[in-house]
């Protein structure tokens, strides 16, 4: 029996590492070669993804750009993808996910993220205010369906973003200007203030580059908040293009409902940083109980379990901790969940649920 | 109740609860970088000694490189299952949420699977801590460790083979983690039975072919000396554990409980049992991370889940609540412990009566 039989760790799939670290095993058993490999250097590890900090670049005055080289099992992203980010804060690990902002490479594996320090945001205060160059941090590979369709039929396309909202249309723009063919792009993009803009000169000498890039930057604390109605301004044929839209909830709901109800809702995708929720009413408490890990809880019904179970020191798998990519699902033994996107409640012994999108409805029972 | 409680009265008791439970809220709400990096530390200083000694270890035919080696590798068994092994596996490191040194996902450098020592140490020992006929760690059902235990003619060979228990340590706990005597009683499957069997013989089987055959052969003409260092070094480990773990509970001062007397206890009972059960080593900062910090086996066993760093810091405070309800706070150096230990190895040798009439024994097994 060695560490890796018990299983507890999220597969994070084929691993490029030798063959010889499974032989190896058997020198190091119960610990695997990682334990001991990755004292000398973190990134060499196969059972935890791993990066390594390379550049700080500060971004705007609460925002970094980070250069991370992946270790080994990486797998290159798609443009527009996201990545998980774990940091250990005050000795507590932490997830969130961020977009890739570096287009992909043949020649280099590394990527980089952008991150905006949000207000008591402990990831993004620790990545933003505390991180260096040679930091370890842990990864999750990237993920997510915002990207291009491969076969690039879409040859006019609308973005549409505002905040950080930027960064995975980011990844997209500089891999399209790698490539040299830029299609027709407008890109509506809302800040503050112009120092506010992450990436505001690059976008603006991209732009230059590219006349086939239209650049439109709304300054809301001056200009005003953008408004649906005005898109003809900026865009006048925005329901015949491919549209891309990233951004804060009250945004992206708008355009949403702005999108459907000019019937051309299969042209837009949308990316979320946070789960869509519906208003929940529930002020009650449950026992929630992980199975495996011999662990009970009295925790309220509008907090999701994944983060329920994280409070309470459970190993949770988890990936996008938004509803979509399915990394969190564990197996219900008894009770019901609450879906927070949809209200519904469901859940019968056996079901696979997603943790960061589900609460208690009765008292549950999750096989963890 | 009969034992030193007496003295305590029912709100006694409960205000002695509530003033551990604070003391238990402090560490909890000030866990941190500092512990983490604790852990980090002693976990890079053990895998270090372990890389070291085993290298020493492939030219071990030269004498000093021997010495070295073993007495690396010793050092290293000895954090690895103490100071981080144990304690991990009682999750006093899950606050931090890291996979990697988490209790669900650990496992150790003894005999016995972490799944299978989990529930007999966790479960049956610190809940039923010194309860005899409940808790089967006095005398791990073989030696007899109190008056309250019925006198079999073997028990007079235990002295011997006490000693010999103490070399093959890890042995003795792996074949006492399957629970053999509640499968004889039916109270455990043979199905489960033999799942644990076939578990724990997978585990030997990687466990003695890593010390006894692999690196004894990587080492080439120094396999015979490195095979005695492996052993050596697992022999050096299972005697120190063996001791610290008799210190914890055996030395004289040290109360053993009857079932009668835990019948409807109180979180505040049995924080009191766990106080009165329980027995501390004096010693340097070195043997407390050696001994796993057992050698704060008081506060352990009234916070098995906080971090072992945080024992030490929080002693002065149980001490000072034990003077304050004018309770026992059992201590002493090591030499002094251990041979109070074995005092009543030998003591307990030979037939006596049991100390009082309630001693109704119960099956281990609970409803």
């Amino acid at each position: 029996m060695t560490r890796r039989d018990r299983g507890a760790v999220p597969a994070s799939g084929r691993p490029s590492a030798p063959k010889l670290l499974a032989a190896a095993t058997w020198l190091t058993t119960p610990l695997l070669p990682d334990d001991y490999l990755s004292l000398v250097n973190p990134l060499w590890s196969i059972r935890e993804l791993r990066g390594r900090v390379e550049t700080v670049q500060r971004l705007t005055a609460d925002a970094v750009s980070l250069v991370i080289r992946p270790g080994w099992g990486w797998s290159a992203h798609q443009p527009g993808q996201y990545v998980g980010i774990g940091v250990d804060s005050d000795g507590v690990r932490y997830w969130r996910t961020y977009s890739v902002t570096s287009p992909p490479s043949d020649r280099d594996d590394r990527v980089s993220i952008a991150v905006k320090a949000v207000p008591n945001g402990r990831v993004s205060q620790h990545l933003v205010h505390r991180t260096a160059v040679g930091d370890t941090l842990r990864l999750r590979r990237p993920q997510g369906q915002f990207v291009l369709p491969a076969d690039a039929a879409v040859d006019r396309l609308l973005f549409l973003t505002a905040g950080s909202g930027i960064t995975p249309i980011m990844g997209i723009l500089r891999s399209l200007a790698a490539r040299g063919a830029m299609p027709d792009v407008v890109l509506l993009h809302s800040a503050p203030t112009p120092d506010a803009v992450l990436f505001g000169a690059e976008l603006r000498e991209l732009a230059t580059r590219f006349p086939s890039l239209r650049l439109h930057l709304r300054h809301t604390a001056t200009d005003g908040r953008l408004t649906l109605d005005q898109l003809p301004r900026w865009c006048r044929d925005w329901p015949e293009r491919g549209v891309w839209a990233c951004g804060p909830t009250g945004l992206l709901d708008d355009v949403e409902s702005h999108w459907r109800a000019a019937g051309v809702q299969h042209r837009l995708h949308v990316e979320r940083f946070q789960p869509a929720a519906a208003a929940t009413a529930s002020g009650g408490c449950s026992q929630v109980r992980f199975t495996r890990s011999g662990r009970t809880i009295t925790g309220d019904q509008a907090t999701p379990l994944l983060i329920l179970g994280e409070d309470a020191g459970v190993v949770m798998p988890s990936g996008c901790r938004m509803g979509i990519c399915f990394g969190c699902v564990a197996p219900v033994r008894s009770g019901q969940v609450r879906d927070l996107r949809t209200n519904q409640v469901h859940g019968e012994a056996g079901e696979l649920i997603q943790t960061c999108i589900s609460t208690a409805a009765t008292d549950v029972e999750l096989e963890l | 109740m009969t034992y030193a409680t007496a003295r305590l009265s029912d709100a006694d008791i409960e205000a002695l609860g509530s003033e551990l439970d604070c003391i238990r809220a402090d560490v909890v709400a000030s866990r941190g970088e500092r512990d983490a990096s604790y852990i980090h530390t002693v976990i890079k200083v053990q895998r270090g000694l372990e890389v070291g000694g085993r290298t020493l270890l492939l030219g071990s035919l030269l004498p000093p490189l021997w010495l070295a080696g073993t007495a690396m590798l010793s050092a290293a068994k000895i954090l690895e299952n103490m100071e981080i092994g144990h304690n991990v596996l009682h999750g006093q490191w899950d606050w931090m949420r890291d996979p990697e040194i988490h209790s669900t996902t650990w496992e150790w450098d003894l005999v016995t699977p972490a799944a299978a020592w989990k529930h007999t140490h966790n479960d049956l020992h610190h809940t039923w801590t010194n309860v005899v006929g409940r808790d089967r760690d006095i005398g791990y059902t073989i030696i007899r460790m109190s008056e309250d235990q019925a006198w079999r003619p073997w028990h007079l060979a235990q002295p011997a083979y006490n000693l010999l228990l103490a070399a093959v340590f890890e042995w003795g706990i792996a074949l006492f983690d399957l629970e053999l005597d509640d499968v004889v009683h039916g109270r455990k499957g043979q199905r489960e039975l033999f799942d644990q069997v076939r578990a724990v013989l997978g585990k030997a089987i990687r466990q003695a072919a890593k010390d006894y055959v692999l690196f004894p052969l990587l080492s080439g003409p120094s396999a015979v000396p490195t095979l005695v260092a492996n052993l050596t070094a697992n022999v050096v480990r299972n005697v120190w554990a063996h001791t610290i773990i008799f210190c914890g509970h055996f030395p004289d001062g040290v109360e053993q409980f009857t079932v009668a007397e835990v019948d409807g206890e109180t979180r505040g009972g049995w924080y009191l049992r766990q106080l009165l059960g329980s027995a501390n080593i004096d010693g340097s900062r070195l043997l407390h991370v050696l001994s796993g910090n057992l050698s704060h086996q008081i506060e352990h066993h009234l916070f098995p889940d906080l971090p072992s760093n945080r024992y030490a810091e929080i002693a002065p405070q149980v001490r000072a609540l034990c003077g304050r309800f004018a309770l026992p706070y059992t201590t002493g150096p090591l030499y002094h412990q251990a041979a109070s230990a074995w005092k009543r190895v030998f003591r307990m040798a030979l037939p006596s009566h049991p100390r009082r009439e309630a001693a109704a024994v119960a099956p281990y097994a609970m409803a």
